[in-house]
């Protein structure tokens, strides 16, 4: 869709490890991936896959200690992030790159009024004055389609509904006209029509104003309906990445293809069972050496204890990470790699 | 918010009426005799004489209502009289008399409040001053030498009793050292440096020893509401949003701990005017702390009586003002 393009945002071989009590955790084990202009990227996986740690760790959100990055680069244009320090990236927070959390409850400051909280960033920032940034915090609350802005910039978050909430998230995450909007489970505590409303505010806002959006969901659904392209993370791994279309109809990964099989289906038996992958998630790169999702993988060999796959290439801008290949039903024999 | 005002504070006169009458029945129910000071060669009728000077030959619901009357009317005219400087505010006659010395107790009181506000007011001070930016650190830096530290100390400060404490700074400092006197000097008039210099002596060991205990306590509470909030989404949003550490933590954190805080900090202020009776007792500070124990020895019945009401009035008061002062910082509460 926008092959050959440079990508906005371009992270290689990222690793994060938590030191706990318990020894070293990681959570984050060699992730790349890129974002191209005006892409939307979507990152699937259960809870603790690493997702969210992974985009924390893009801009250095993870309290440290625990967390630690170990390795890899993040270039956002010419700059990478992780060589930048703690002033530099306080500088692309919020600037460059939008955060949007899951709960809109608990994610905004209940003690400062919504327009405080929209301005900060402007003044922070862009250097606005007072007056300029309660003019351009109306135009944002418009732009996320909140009624009668200009009052309502007065009011505290807990005077607004849940999806308003989220709106007002939305609108800080954009205030400064970040390049890439990181939406962070944005849809998650919020009951299905909202849902629906704030995916539709999202795709409008992303033809407006044309900024790259990765999206981490654990809905596939969602995902089917506003991603250009996929990631699949399983236990702080990308297991499987390609075009939302050629990933649903060719997933290639055991994971993805017992995740496919877990949503209900609208259509057919009544009787059907609701599927589930059977196991537990793993306790996080416990053993970085193996591949995290083996346990709970119908086509596990001995390979799978030894060596932790790495991502090849199989075709149609499509990766996965795994030993077994899907279209054979057989132990994979070249050794093909993704280049990083 | 307003109603709610008026409400609460008309609720309080039925509440510190009562508060008043159970004072009053469980010192008339105590044991003591007013007279028990007197020379026994006092002959019986002469006693009695006296005792029905000091209107105790009464019943006692005259003598609650006697001394409601001069309480709510007759010592407040006085109090404004004094206060305002018009001499003719102050309605004449009969005053709450003080068994012991023989005169009003408003008087009595209106003397010792300034030593008790020097002494405990500026320790309850202090201990605000440094107890919020201890606490603010400790709670930031969770875990580094300086929180383990901080609260070491502030563990010890809550642990220890005044009454250890204040004995231990006054052997160390008057007794050995000789730095501090021992006995606080009421009479010291502060007119040159050299006086200013004493009375600041005189009350470094009060003081501190107060202050050690109140910003233990404040310290304690600073923490906790700070390491509550710090790991708060919100604090999260306020980050990503690129704000600076220093925002992120002295507006953002700071302004959600402090509702606890507030409120724990007026609750606090009464403390203040009932003096910190034992820390009085063992500096020799003539506060009021001191007046109320002296006043229960020698059964000054009008003395105690009258403390302790005024006592319970501040105690309400605040309360009230906790609360309000909760609705001004806490947005999500309003009274209506």
């Amino acid at each position: 869709m926008h092959d050959g393009a440079v990508p906005v945002l371009d992270v290689r071989n990222l690793k994060t490890v938590f030191s706990t009590r318990s020894g070293e955790v990681h959570a984050v084990n060699s992730v790349s991936f890129d974002l191209r202009p005006g892409e939307l990227l979507g990152v699937v996986g259960e809870s603790g896959s690493g997702k969210s740690v992974t985009m924390m760790s893009l801009l250095g959100l993870l309290p440290s200690p625990p967390a630690e990055i170990r390795g890899g680069e993040v270039w956002l244009g010419d700059t990478d992030l992780l060589t930048l320090g703690e002033d530099g990236l306080r500088k692309v927070r919020g600037r460059e790159v939008g955060f949007v959390f899951q709960d809109p409850m608990t994610s905004l400051n209940p003690v400062f009024t919504v327009g405080f909280q929209l301005t900060e960033p402007l003044r922070t920032h862009l250097g606005m004055s007072k007056t300029r940034a309660r003019e351009r915090a109306v135009e944002l609350l418009e732009l996320v389609g909140i009624p009668d802005a200009r009052r309502r910039l007065g009011d505290y978050p807990h005077q607004f509904s849940g999806g308003m909430r989220q709106r007002v998230m939305i609108a800080i995450a954009l205030a400064c006209d970040p390049k890439v909007l990181i939406a962070d489970e944005p849809t998650t505590a919020l009951d299905v029509t909202i849902q629906a409303q704030i995916l539709e505010l999202v795709k409008e806002l992303r033809q407006k104003l044309g900024m790259a959006i990765i999206w981490i969901t654990h809905d596939l659904g969602v995902i089917a309906g506003i991603a250009d392209r996929v990631m699949v993370m399983y236990g702080g791994q990308v297991a499987e990445h390609g075009p939302v279309r050629e990933l649903f109809a060719n997933p290639a990964h055991p994971y993805t293809r017992a995740l496919l099989q877990t949503m209900p289906k609208i259509h057919g038996a009544r009787d059907a069972k609701l599927r589930v992958i059977e196991g537990q998630p793993p306790v996080m790169g416990r053993h970085p050496e193996s591949c995290p999702f083996m346990a709970r993988c119908a086509h596990a060999f001995d390979r799978c204890a030894r060596e932790n796959p790495t991502r090849r290439d199989i075709g149609a801008g499509h990766d996965v990470a795994c030993h077994w290949d899907h279209r054979t039903g057989e132990p994979v024999q070249d050794l093909a790699e993704v280049a990083s | 918010m307003f109603n709610y005002t008026m409400r609460r504070l008309l609720l309080a006169i039925p509440t510190l009426l009562f508060i008043a009458l159970v004072i009053f029945l469980l010192l008339e129910l105590s044991p003591g005799d007013p007279m028990a000071d007197m020379p026994l060669t006092i002959p019986p009728e002469i006693r009695e004489q006296m005792r029905l000077a000091l209107g105790l030959g009464e019943p006692w619901y005259t003598r609650f209502f006697k001394w409601l009357y001069l309480f709510s009317v007759v010592e407040p005219s006085h109090v404004l009289a004094s206060i305002t400087g018009l001499e003719n505010l102050a309605i004449d006659g009969q005053r709450i008399i003080s068994f012991q010395t023989r005169s009003p107790v408003g008087d009595i009181i209106a003397q010792r409040l300034p030593q008790t506000l020097w002494v405990v007011g500026l320790s309850y001070l202090f201990g605000i001053l440094v107890s919020l930016p201890i606490g603010i650190y400790s709670a930031y830096r969770q875990y580094s030498w300086f929180d383990q530290a901080g609260t070491f100390v502030s563990m010890v400060g809550f642990s220890l009793p005044t009454f250890f404490t204040g004995p231990l700074l006054i052997l160390i400092f008057s007794i050995w050292l000789g730095w501090f006197p021992i006995i606080y000097d009421t009479t010291l008039v502060v007119d040159s440096w050299y006086d200013f210099a004493l009375q600041m002596r005189q009350m470094a060991m009060p003081v501190f020893v107060l202050t050690l205990y109140n910003a233990a306590q404040i310290t304690r509470f600073m923490r906790a509401s700070m390491l509550d909030n710090l790991t708060q989404d919100c604090v999260r949003t306020a980050r990503a949003k690129g704000l600076t550490e220093r925002v992120v933590v002295l507006v953002h954190v700071l302004r959600n701990s402090m509702i606890p805080v507030i409120t724990v900090i007026a609750l606090g202020i009464p403390q203040i005017f009932t003096g910190a009776i034992i820390t009085e007792q063992i500096f020799r500070v003539n506060g009021l702390g001191q007046l109320l124990i002296t006043a229960i020895y020698a059964t000054d019945i009008p003395m105690v009586l009258t403390l302790s009401v005024v006592f319970a009035i501040l105690i309400v008061v605040f309360n009230l003002i906790a609360d309000l002062l909760y609705a001004v910082f806490d947005p999500r509460i309003r009274y209506d």
